[in-house]
């Protein structure tokens, strides 16, 4: 097996195996754990700026990274979008909210890092997470450049490559060999991401998958009866 | 009509004496844990003075409880959208300072220290950092007994339309005490904040709790309680608030701040209401109406169409009875002598206070005080306290009902001062306010004498009808693993049961006579 069918066949299911399995056992058993871990009572600490950008930039390229890779191609095809159209849209929106998921981020990393309080009561996990996240955004922003070069030349190939390979890992008919005409940066930046998945589970990311969308439906006050008690397991 | 039953309580401010001994109890039960070391779910302050956290009462600053916006009853930090976007960053989150930092004292240098001209000292170390502090700047009761300048105190909100300048001097000075827990509300803006519904009250006695596994630490009830008692545990990160001392209640025992009260001023209680009444109570328009509607939502326990309903509802006949004995029903509806703390946040709270009196000694005996018709003891609208004050504080402003529960109060003594002092009951006092004889003595019995039994009748929360196995879970209530009234448990589980309650052998324990003809026990 060639690295690559390693790094782009059999990781991605190693990391998304991990990520549901390891997610639902901590749903089940350790729900007290399952938190955001918010540090804001300790110092808030230009957080509404930071938070704010940081969040909001990831949740979008979240999104974008969505749109363009997960969602068929035949559906922007079909919304008469045209893959250069496609690829100037993605660096732009990759470029924008990049950047200020980047500038809220490293405030929040100098936080983590400078900040006294912080800093005594951060985890391994929490500096490690916040720390690998950054460079995965940094790898995904250094591949804009390149972008830039394949449209430029009116060559969305490996934009396109690259979305046919998400797909072929999520429909389990792995095409890795997808990955391997493309640039380096972009394989660097993919393997770093999928890492995210990996270690996921087991760090305060799982906050994510507990967004409360519902509190916008249910009414403000919630009482509680008392659950009859069974004698025995 | 839907009858539910509240626990309650009444803090009696005309005998606290600021003693703190609730404040210490309750943190050597609940909150002596890393993460919260800075929570009191019980403090006592000084007032008048701006408190713990610092300005808790501005809700222009905290935004906390709610208000009414358009004719419509909303949280004064913005409705469910708004919340959901700063989710990110609250921003109107206290920071730890505004309590303050925890602190311990290096104790051990006192001892460790090297031979020198002066005496060592035992500088602060923060229980955040580990570092040595500066100097320690806030606490829980820093302005203990008006400790501090008279323009840091001047900022207590209670100050609102009043001329404050007056009061700096030294002879117009007043002081009371004010000790404060959760007001377990009966519309609480906590759960009504709470993105992750972790927060609740509950249905049998209306205590409200916040469930630890469901929380996810939005931080949003933090800030969205306007008495600022739900607190962020910064270690485990999660909302931890007063639990009403649920494991002694539901025994039928009272609160350890109750129990411990050296001055005898709490009443433990329970007290019936219409949850019907609840949104219309709430959202009256004038912040002034907001106690009257409070008041009238409290339903009579001898009634028997209330009887009935309550039966109907769910609520058996030893806690209707207790209602009926409920010191709580007796001294806010009856004598109308307690009063909810700020009303005009709109959360309806249900820990409710007896104001306190404050005549001035000196000026008695010099005559130099207006009195009631006994010559002795001073009219209401003559204390040190202002009246007004105490206004801001109980009744959003309104002086009337305080002025007639003093007088009430005063009138009490005043009577009782005549069967003791003079020998012969003087009923002056009383006829002028409109009280009987038999419901002076038995004020007097309430808030003087103050027995264990009148001050608390609690009902036991009746767990040996809710379990099966009631002899193997003898000694728990209220410590079971988990939330008792949790529906924070996945149906869709990974595992086919979880555990939740605790595991208890199938096999059924021998009794103490289930002797064999050897004597050996089996």
């Amino acid at each position: 097996m060639s690295l690559n069918t390693l790094f782009f066949g059999v990781y991605p299911y190693i990391c998304l195996t991990v990520f549901v399995i390891g997610s639902w056992i901590r749903y089940d058993n350790e729900q007290y754990t399952w938190k955001t871990d918010s540090s804001m009572l300790l110092s808030k600490d230009n957080m509404l700026l930071a938070s704010n950008l940081f969040h909001v930039g990831i949740l979008m390229l979240f999104l974008g990274h969505f749109a363009g890779m997960v969602l068929p191609h035949g559906l922007w095809v079909a919304l008469g979008v045209s893959d250069l159209a496609h690829q100037w849209l993605a660096i732009w929106a990759g470029l924008i909210f990049g950047t200020a998921c980047l500038v809220g981020g490293v405030m929040l990393w100098r936080r983590r890092m400078f900040n006294p309080r912080i800093r005594k009561n951060s985890r391994r996990a929490d500096i490690f997470v916040l720390s690998w996240l950054l460079l995965t955004l940094i790898l995904g922003l250094l591949t804009i450049p390149f972008s830039i070069g394949h449209a430029n030349k009116g060559d969305p190939s490996v934009m396109l490559a690259l979305g046919e390979w998400v797909r072929s890992i999520l429909v389990l008919n792995p095409k890795p060999e997808l990955m391997a005409q493309a640039d380096p940066i972009f394989r660097a930046h993919i393997f770093f991401g999928l890492t995210v998945f990996l270690i996921f589970p087991f760090t305060r990311l799982v906050h994510i998958l507990t967004a409360p969308f519902n509190y916008a439906v249910r009414a403000y006050q919630i009482v509680r009866t008392k659950r009859p008690v069974k004698s025995s397991i | 009509m839907k009858i539910r039953a509240q626990f309650a309580m009444v803090f009696n401010l005309d005998k606290c004496i600021g003693c703190h001994t609730c404040s210490v109890t309750c943190k050597n039960v609940w909150t002596n844990r890393k993460g919260v070391e800075y929570a009191w779910f019980n403090n006592v302050e000084s007032k008048p003075g701006i408190g713990y956290p610092k300005e808790w009462e501005n809700q222009e600053k905290w935004k906390g409880g709610w208000e009414k916006l358009n004719g419509k009853l909303e949280l004064k930090a913005g409705g469910k959208i708004k919340k959901l976007v700063q989710i990110f960053a609250n921003p109107n989150m206290p920071q730890i300072d505004d309590y303050y930092e925890p602190f311990t004292f290096d104790y051990a240098r006192l001892q460790n220290a090297p031979l020198s001209e002066a005496a060592p000292t035992a500088r602060p170390v923060s229980q955040v950092t580990g570092e040595k502090m500066d100097k320690v700047t806030w606490g829980p009761n820093w302005e203990d007994d008006l400790a501090g300048e008279f323009a840091s105190r001047a900022r207590d909100k209670n100050f609102s339309n009043m001329e404050k300048e007056m009061y700096k001097q030294f002879e117009n000075t007043f002081h009371m005490y004010l000790p404060r827990i959760c007001n377990h509300c009966i519309n609480p803006a906590c759960v009504a904040s709470c993105p992750s519904g972790a927060l609740y009250k509950r249905d049998e006695d209306g205590i409200v709790l916040a469930d630890q596994d469901r929380c996810r630490g939005w931080r949003m009830c933090i800030s969205g309680c306007p008495y600022k008692k739900v607190f962020f545990n910064w270690e485990s990160s999660k909302a931890e608030k007063c639990v009403g001392c649920y494991p002694r209640v539901e025994n039928g025992l009272p609160t350890v701040c109750s129990e411990s009260c050296v001055g005898r001023i709490r009443y433990n209680g329970i007290i019936l209401y219409d949850a019907d009444k609840i949104s219309e109570a709430a959202s009256a328009d004038n912040v002034q109406d907001l106690y009257q509607e409070h008041l009238d939502m409290f339903v009579d326990p001898f009634d028997p169409a209330v009887i009935a309903q309550a039966k109907k509802d769910g609520i058996s006949d030893d806690w209707i009875l207790a209602a009926q004995k409920s010191p709580i029903y007796k001294m806010a509806v009856q004598w109308k002598i307690a009063f909810p703390l700020h009303p005009e946040y709109r959360t309806l709270p249900m820990i409710w206070y007896v104001p306190p009196l404050s005549p001035v000694q000196s000026q008695i005996d010099q005559k130099a005080l207006p009195t009631e018709a006994d010559g002795v003891i001073p009219k209401a609208s003559a204390m040190r306290l202002p009246v007004k004050y105490l206004a801001n504080l109980l009744t959003a402003g309104q002086e009337q009902p305080i002025v007639d529960a003093l007088n009430r109060m005063i009138a009490m003594r005043s009577y009782q001062r005549s069967i003791h002092v003079e020998g012969t009951p003087d009923t002056r006092a009383l006829d002028a306010v409109g009280m009987t004889e038999d419901m002076a003595k038995e004020m007097y019995r309430y808030l003087a004498i103050a027995n264990y039994e009148d001050r608390f009748v609690i009902p036991t929360s009746k767990e040996e009808m809710r379990m099966e196995d009631y002899y193997g879970f003898q000694g728990q209530a209220g410590f079971s693993f988990g939330n008792d009234s949790s529906t924070g448990i996945s149906p869709n589980s990974l595992f086919p049961e979880r555990r939740k309650e605790t595991v208890e052998s199938r096999l059924l324990a021998p009794h103490a006579d289930d002797h064999d003809v050897s004597g050996e026990r089996y």
